[in-house]
């Protein structure tokens, strides 16, 4: 669609969305949050006269159009609406990490300039008072908890409901107002602002108009055949693009309900009870689900084992193929069928998977055991490839043509583009229009045509037609020796291991490649109580012998697997070691999305790179953490470095 | 102590109002034999403060939580509770009048889920009489969800709806001393008397629990006497502090003040090193 032929009659703001929701709607539910032990719901009539007396009040607090609403806190109805009700002002919305540190929240209020905050809880609301004395924009903060806030000076701060009652009191005053400011969105307009959570420098603003949005929407809904009936489960950051698709996007399009969580612990609880329809969640997620369910099943009587086992045999055989609809035998057919009975129904019940028609994976690698795990239990999981900059969708797998290592087709309406350096480029309806405040880093993102370049190196599928995504296309080097070197492609084969949670490995302009592993301790903290091994700390059994004897084995399988592909073989790992801690947000270590920050953790852990490429059998570290509230401190250990099997060129040449 | 000092309120530091005498011990002795737990104590308790008793072990100090709370009936000397002196009471009789507690060594019921322990904390709330909860629908069903919400805005306020309905028996300590609170709280006491409500806690779980005690103090104005070995916590938390030693009482005051005070140095900090 282009800009000259607007559909007649088509909504083109989120709010005009959510009046037609009202109309259309009214008697649906919405939105469903669990609070003290009962699920609450409000129907698309409700969400209405909820956002639009926060948006009055809003109004009488002084909201100007164009100003920058900041939103931070769990994902809960009401944030939801408050990011409507400033889109109704003609405001923009900028939803925050709730995880963010004070400096992160500083920059970001400083940079958007925004005048307003709405807050979750006294927790966030403690944030924002602790960096506000260097804001000079800042003038209200409006919180949605009020519990422990009572004594807090009010002056310059006000209670969500008080907001709303103010506003529904001063409805005949300024609802005209109210009402001339929606009516004055246009498609071009401004939608949402949100930050990039960078993996290099400070996060940028990437501002997403009604179009990109409404849009993107719009195509992939139809994309799936998402309706007015599905169910979600609203618990990824809400700062997240995907979050803001999911949960406003095309819930506001299709009109379909929201389910929050009562906490982030009780998700799984929640999951179970909502039995989504459409449903998204990072490979991680479907990770630790996976490791709970073999560590639970290792637990279980002889008999549900060897059910289990026996019959997760005939899903991984016969599954996928029957949700591809290619022909099955009928032998294996009818064993699925009894399966379904015995074990995978029962299971996807556990697991909150019972209704999920359509579920969604992205951001990292997926590993094909963990893939083929659900797609066999009957689960229609596939992969999606986006990044905020293009609304999320940039390509996305069509039922019946799901692969592991592919992330599927180009969305409709977008174009895709592979430059000569490998790099991928994108133009879509979804195309973000600029980052805020930064034309530099706009232009040198998306040239005049619209083409955006995505960062990542990757290339076409001969076989399926679909796109494979190899690393970061800056990551992607070269050993000293001219072999090519892509580090998360090491990486993600590690992690495809439940034994390791995070693996970073080094090597560009080196002779050889090294690797620093982080175990995942729930994995291993239960492999050990199984074979009696005791330890103190996840300190402790991060350096047990019998751990790193198992970490070798792990290195030596990838390694032999490397060996196979000419391209990659020099990748392998020689020598590694088991970090002392885990790798970290707080630290600086990851992104807020948990991405692994490579020149920090190469700064930071100089001596243990020095030590690897050294030929020390140990090295003695100290390292400075953050905790949760922010004090600091040290953490001191001896890590051993291992030397892994490398499978050599010679004996490569012998296999052959 | 006159009347007109019982009622006059006090300001605290932070700006809390402390109000008049909610309970006032007079000259308590209590006697195990020819052994004498307590000896000639007096001290009192306003309303809306954190009131802390403190003293090195076989003090007395669980003896007067237990006198409090109706479990002993002292020999010797006068309880006044809301300005009348109490007759001696079974502890049920107590807790009708808005007296709840903790116990040092957890007392749950293991094989209940949490929400089932904290539901048995509104007993003395409930009217109906065995026949009307037999027959269920009605009276008895209307007590039971309002008895069930005032529970789930404790388990909100407690931070534990993860493990609603995990039975107590599976959870870890620190956690079961919340839900000790929480059954504690469920009550809606007047009065809350915790016995050593961090013992054997790690430096986090003892964190979190100060935290829940002052929002307890602070949100609901409940009035709350603490009994505690770790000086830190109880310093920070109190707003007055009665410190015991062998039964008698030897300091009462501000925690400053009971720091400063020679003899509470000697008998239980220690003797102060140079």
């Amino acid at each position: 669609m282009t800009a000259d032929q607007p559909a007649p009659a088509a909504p083109t703001s989120i709010p005009e969305l959510l009046a037609r929701n009202a109309r259309a709607f009214a008697r649906r539910t919405a939105y469903r949050e669990k609070e003290y032990g009962i699920w609450q719901s409000w129907t698309w009539a409700d969400t209405a006269a909820e956002v639009e007396a926060l948006a009055l009040g809003l109004l009488s607090l002084g909201l100007a159009p164009g100003d920058h609403v900041a939103i931070i806190g769990r994902n809960r109805p009401a944030l939801y609406w408050a990011m409507v009700a400033a889109q109704r002002c003609g405001a923009v919305p900028v939803p925050l990490y709730q995880d963010a540190v004070g400096d992160e929240v500083a920059y970001v209020l400083e940079h958007c300039a925004a005048r307003f905050i709405v807050a979750g809880d006294q927790e966030q609301v403690d944030k924002v008072l602790e960096v506000q004395e260097g804001l000079h924009t800042l003038e209200h903060i409006v919180y949605l908890d009020p519990r422990g806030l009572r004594k807090y000076d009010h002056s310059r701060m006000s209670s969500y409901a008080d907001v709303q009652a103010r506003g529904r009191e001063a409805q005949g005053a300024l609802l005209p107002e109210l009402r001339a400011r929606t009516n004055a969105l246009g498609y071009d307009d401004t939608c949402v602002m949100l930050y990039t959570s960078g993996t290099t420098g400070r996060p940028k603003g990437v501002v997403l108009s009604n179009r990109n949005i409404i849009e993107t929407s719009r195509n992939s809904a139809e994309f799936d055949r998402l309706t007015e009936r599905e169910e979600i489960l609203a618990y990824l950051p809400m700062a997240w693009v995907g979050d803001f698709i999911f949960s406003v996007g095309q819930a506001y399009w299709c009109g379909f309900c929201v389910n929050c969580p009562e906490s982030a612990d009780t998700m799984m609880t929640d999951l179970r009870e909502i039995g989504p329809t459409y449903y998204f969640a990072p490979p991680r997620v479907f990770e630790t689900q996976l490791t709970n369910v073999m560590i639970r099943m290792e637990d279980a009587g002889r008999l549900k084992r060897w059910l289990f086992h026996r019959f997760m045999a005939v899903a991984r055989r016969a599954g996928p193929a029957l949700l591809d609809r290619r022909p099955v035998p009928a032998r294996d057919r009818l064993l699925y069928r009894l399966g379904e009975a015995l074990v995978y129904g029962p299971l996807k019940n556990t697991l909150g998977f019972s209704r999920v028609r359509v579920g969604y994976t992205a951001g990292e690698a997926i590993g094909p055991e963990i893939f083929d795990f659900y797609r066999g239990l009957g689960i229609n999981l596939k992969q999606l490839y986006g990044q905020t900059e293009a609304s999320v969708f940039i390509t996305q797998q069509p039922d019946d043509e799901v692969r592991s290592d592919t992330v599927g087709v180009p969305s409709p309406g977008v174009e895709i583009r592979i430059a000569d350096s490998g790099e991928v480029f994108y133009r879509s309806p979804g195309t973000f229009v600029e980052y805020y405040k930064n034309a530099e880093s706009t232009a040198s993102t998306k040239d005049p045509e619209g083409w955006v370049a995505t960062g990542d190196a990757g290339f076409f599928d001969e076989e399926t037609g679909q796109l494979r995504i190899i690393d970061r296309a800056k990551d992607v080097g070269k050993l000293a020796s001219g072999a090519l070197f892509a580090p998360k492609y090491v990486e993600n084969k590690l992690k495809f291991y439940p034994n390791i949670l995070e693996a970073v490995v080094i090597g560009a302009g080196r002779t050889h490649c090294i690797a620093m592993l982080n175990i995942d301790l729930t994995a291993v903290g239960n492999w050990a109580e199984r074979n009696n091994i005791a330890y103190g700390s996840y300190q402790e059994l991060s350096q047990h012998p019998q751990v790193l004897a198992m970490m070798r084995d792990h290195v030596g399988e990838v390694n032999a697997s490397l060996a196979h592909d000419p391209m990659l073989s020099a990748c392998q790992v020689h020598r590694f070691l088991v970090l002392h801690k885990e790798l970290d947000a707080d630290d600086g270590e990851l992104t807020r999305t948990r991405k692994v920050r490579r020149n920090i953790i190469a700064e930071k852990y100089a001596d243990l790179i020095d030590a690897l490429y050294s030929g020390k059998s140990e090295i003695y570290t100290e390292t400075e953490v953050t905790y949760e509230d922010g004090r600091k401190g040290r953490i001191r250990a001896t890590l051993k470095i291992q030397d892994a099997e490398v499978v050599g060129s010679a004996e490569r040449m012998a296999a052959e | 102590m006159s009347v007109a000092e019982a009622t006059e309120p006090v300001s605290t530091a932070d700006g809390r109002q402390i109000g008049g005498v909610l309970m006032d011990m007079r000259h308590i002795t209590l006697r195990f034999g020819g052994v004498e737990a307590i000896k000639d104590i007096s001290f009192d308790i306003r309303e809306g403060e954190i009131r802390a008793i403190i003293g090195p072990n076989g003090a007395g100090k669980s003896s007067m939580l237990n006198v409090i709370s109706g479990f002993y009936n002292p020999q010797e000397g006068e309880v006044w509770f809301r300005g009348e002196r109490r007759p001696p009471m079974k502890p049920y009789q107590v807790a009708r009048q808005g007296i709840a507690r903790t116990f040092q060594n957890i007392a749950l019921f293991d094989g209940m889920s949490v929400l089932d322990n904290i539901m048995t904390g509104r007993l003395t709330h409930m009217r109906t009489g065995l026949f009307r909860q037999a027959v269920w629908r009605g009276g008895a069903q209307r007590e039971e969800m309002a008895n069930r919400e005032v529970v789930e805005k404790i388990i909100d306020f407690l931070e534990i709806q993860r493990i609603r309905k995990t039975p107590v028996g599976r959870l870890p300590y620190g956690l079961k001393k919340r839900v000790e609170l929480a059954r504690a709280l469920a009550a809606e006491p007047n009065l809350l008397l915790l016995d050593e409500p961090m013992a054997g806690m790690n430096v986090e779980e003892k964190e979190d629990m100060s935290r829940f005690i002052l929002d307890v103090n602070d949100e609901f104005g409940t009035t709350i006497a603490l009994i505690e070995h770790d000086m830190g916590v109880v310093m920070d938390l109190s707003d007055r502090v009665v410190v015991m030693d062998y039964g008698r009482k030897i300091g009462d005051g501000t925690p400053d003040e009971v720091r400063a005070n020679p003899e509470v140095i000697d008998a239980y900090l220690g003797v102060a090193h140079d």
